[in-house]
């Protein structure tokens, strides 16, 4: 595994390093002492491992299709933002804007996620986009939702019993103008706390083999156990119909 | 469903003594006018035309008439027809009012009160059939320094040169997407860039496969949407642009009606068939000149740096500030979208009441990136309702580079300007995924109107610039001098920057 030294250098300088080491056939790299630089893998096509120490900066894997990035540390705003395909790992948490308008390829995080993550989510039939988020998300997940799959877990947060009282593992606005894919979240969810014109169900990894798949990729992605998910209620959004305009606007002629 | 209060806005006449019952007009119209009544002649349901002007063109005998109803009741100046209209109809469906093209209102043009200058006796004009004439344009990021680097005798550009792309002429086909248009109108207008040396934009739906051969002719379109954005589509284009509004619906996002969204359209956004597709009103991860600086910069990095990238807004109120921001985010393409710019689909109050002529936006942006010293880093392009070459030539004197067409192209290729595109029964085959109305624009021929058309523009602004006797483009970039304005108060000189036709140099 080549390793490149990533202190103090400028972005632009380490991701040409980065472009030009993937070019002559490196399989695997490792980017050590990675402190905030940007737009890392952005564009990058093939087949190689990016291993990345430290904290990645934003728009880390944008527009990729193929690669496996693994993180062992936090990445910022807008991890994945738009990517086609291949894998983003994340040990840590990640910003806002995670997986933005992402239409195919993983991304799994570990700990939590920020604001506007999934945001116009797609699908493309080879390769489904699917983000698992291992802690919690903020405000607008898979707002304008349009295809893909977004999954939280709540490792580490226990659910309230009260009927209405908030998922702590999402915000507001959750699912607003949502119109294509499947957002599940562990435990049951307030009406009041999903964006209108989406259709709320209960399961359980157990009798929903997507959802099973999916939380199975992200143990093994992040080597952990997560056996524990297989009987625990998640509650399943999917959009009611696939025209949340149609009634606001007259199409007549 | 109760009773419409709405009177026609067309009546249709046929004049049955030229009638040959042929039937043409009832297979020619896409809204379903003309039917045939099964041997008891062919009816006519008024309250469906849109003036179109299909079945009258294609009627092999000239007997149809389709005038605008003189009078739907007691309109006056205040209430005019249009207006009464609008309220009868969310009256009955509570929807807000859709339509097509570029805002129709009665607003100050501009352009209608400048004039060009010629030469006369001090300064020869020059005859453009005699001499060359260049009305060739890049369009890019123009290094503000260049260093030389080696020996003395081997000497070199110590920095590779930004990326450029070239026009022939200085006119691009505007983002027009495969969905709001069809396939064979988006062939045609590739086919007519790669003949005449300019550029198309895919628009924000993606590239269709078809598109391959035209790849260096190509804008491809990022909007908010990121519909069929991916590596390879990335790759395919010259040009990058990101759309951050559109000057038919500044500050509203894109919304393709899922009838128009066919098995085809959807695998290339990557959405469900019959789905809305829905460009979110901002991109959100832009909500600050820094985050656009950060997706220029994503874009650049994922192509290597060798694709200009352009930024295009919808010319607002506040667009110098806004433009020298983009500037300064790092975009090597400025486009400012007027308040005439056109659309397939938008809510027509939207449409009419938003915006700024695309005069006027041009006019105070280039004064702006003068005064602040960065006009000459970036390219500026002023698009929305360019209707002639003179048009064109008063934008480039406001201090355009180039100009984008899109309205004026469609009409090229027959468009009628009835504003129904969003229903995607265009009778001219034009906005319409319906196969049986498609095939009416054949790629080749649309391509050669095209061709055709833009020949004579050329044609048109050299000899504007030979009676100017000026022989390059580049002598007429900004240069106000060669305009006059009539009719125009002070004020609205000053903001353009023109003098009182009568002034003198
Ligand atoms: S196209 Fe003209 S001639 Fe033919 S049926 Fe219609 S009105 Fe009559
Ligand atoms: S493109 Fe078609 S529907 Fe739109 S204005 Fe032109 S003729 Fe009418």
């Amino acid at each position: 595994m080549k390793v490149v030294e990533a202190k103090g250098l400028p972005y632009r300088e380490l991701n040409r390093e980065v472009r030009r080491l993937l070019t002559a056939g490196e399989e695997r790299l490792l980017l050590r002492g990675i402190n905030g630089q940007r737009y890392i893998g952005a564009g990058l096509t093939g087949a190689a491992r990016l291993e990345i120490e430290g904290t990645a900066g934003n728009n880390l894997g944008a527009m990729m299709d193929g690669l496996t990035v693994y993180v062992d540390g936090n990445v910022q705003d807008g991890a994945g933002n738009t990517m086609s395909g291949g894998e983003i790992i994340v040990r840590g948490s990640a910003g806002d804007i995670t997986g933005y308008a992402m239409r195919g390829g993983k991304i799994f995080i570990q700990g939590n996620a920020g604001w506007r993550v999934g945001i116009h989510m797609k699908s493309r039939e080879q390769s489904p986009a699917v983000l698992v988020i291992g802690g919690k998300a903020g405000d607008f997940l898979g707002e304008y939702m349009a295809g893909g799959t977004i999954v939280v877990l709540g490792l580490n947060t226990p659910l309230h019993q009260e009927r209405e009282a908030a998922n702590p593992l999402a915000g507001n606005y959750l699912a607003s103008g949502m119109h294509g894919g499947a957002i599940y979240i562990r435990g049951r969810i307030p009406a009041w706390q999903i964006g209108g014109q989406v259709r709320s169900a209960l399961t359980t990894p157990d009798k929903n083999a997507e959802l099973k798949a999916w939380i199975a990729q992200f143990a093994t992605g992040l080597n952990l156990d997560c056996s524990a998910f297989q009987r625990e209620t998640f509650t399943c959004l999917t959009p009611e119909g696939n025209r949340p305009y149609a009634r606001l606007y007259d199409h007549s002629a | 469903m109760p009773r419409s209060l709405i009177p026609p806005e067309f009546l249709v006449a046929r004049d049955e003594g030229r009638c040959l019952k042929c039937k043409a007009c009832v297979r020619q119209c896409g809204f379903g006018v003309h039917t045939d009544d099964q041997g008891r002649g062919i009816s006519i349901d008024e309250r469906r035309c849109v003036n179109c002007q299909r079945c009258v063109v294609m009627c092999p005998v000239g007997a149809l008439k389709v005038t605008a109803n003189p009078s739907v009741g007691r309109e006056n100046a205040y209430w005019p027809a249009s207006r009464l209209r609008e309220i009868w109809r969310q009256a009955e469906n509570g929807g807000s009012i859709l339509t097509g093209m570029g805002c129709d209102r009665n607003y100050p043009v501009y352009f209608d009160h400048l004039l060009l200058n010629a030469s006369q006796v001090t300064n020869p004009s020059i005859d453009p059939l005699r001499e060359p004439m260049e009305i060739r344009t890049f369009l890019g990021r123009k290094p503000e320094k260049v260093s030389i680097a080696g020996p003395p005798g081997a000497e070199r550009l110590a920095d590779p040169l930004p990326p450029v792309v070239q026009l022939e002429i200085p006119v691009m086909f505007a983002a027009m997407s495969f969905g709001s248009i069809s396939k064979n109108v988006v062939l045609a207008l590739a086919q007519a860039a790669k003949r005449l040396g300019i550029m198309f934009n895919t628009g924000e739906g993606g590239m269709s496969s078809v598109l391959a051969p035209y790849r260096e002719h190509m804008i491809v379109q990022v909007a908010s949407g990121r519909f069929g954005v991916d590596n390879a589509y990335l790759e395919a284009g010259r040009i990058i642009e990101i759309k951050i509004g559109q000057g038919a619906k500044p500050g509203i996002g894109g919304h393709l009606p899922g009838e128009k969204v066919n098995e085809e359209i959807a695998r290339t956004r990557g959405i469900p068939a019959g789905a809305d597709a829905i460009s979110p009103a901002p991109h959100h991860d832009i909500y600050s000149i820094e985050d656009l600086s950060q997706l220029i910069y994503t874009l650049k990095e994922a192509t290597d740096y060798r694709k200009p990238i352009a930024v295009k807004i919808a010319a607002v109120h506040n667009v110098a500030a806004i433009a020298s921001g983009i500037v300064r985010a790092g975009a090597d393409i400025v486009v400012l979208d007027g308040l005439r710019g056109g659309t397939g689909a938008a809510p027509k109050l939207i449409r009419d009441h938003i915006g700024l002529p695309v005069e006027l936006a041009t006019a105070v942006v280039d004064r702006r990136l003068r005064e602040e010293g960065i006009r000459e880093q970036v390219s500026l392009v002023a698009s929305g309702g360019i209707r002639s070459s003179a048009d064109l030539l008063k934008l480039i004197c406001l201090g355009a580079d180039a100009v984008y067409l899109g309205t004026a192209a469609l009409l090229a290729l027959g468009c009628h300007l009835c504003q129904k595109c969003y229903t995607g029964k265009c009778s001219w085959g034009i906005a319409t995924q319906d196969p049986s109305l498609t095939r009416r624009v054949d790629p080749q021929w649309g391509a050669t109107r095209l061709v055709n058309m833009l020949t004579a523009w050329g044609h048109e602004i050299k000899e504007f610039m030979g009676a100017m006797g000026i022989n390059a483009l580049e002598s007429f970039r900004g240069n106000r001098l060669q305009l006059r304005a009539v009719g125009l108060p002070q004020n609205e000189l000053d903001q353009l920057g023109v003098k009182q036709a009568g002034e003198a140099m």
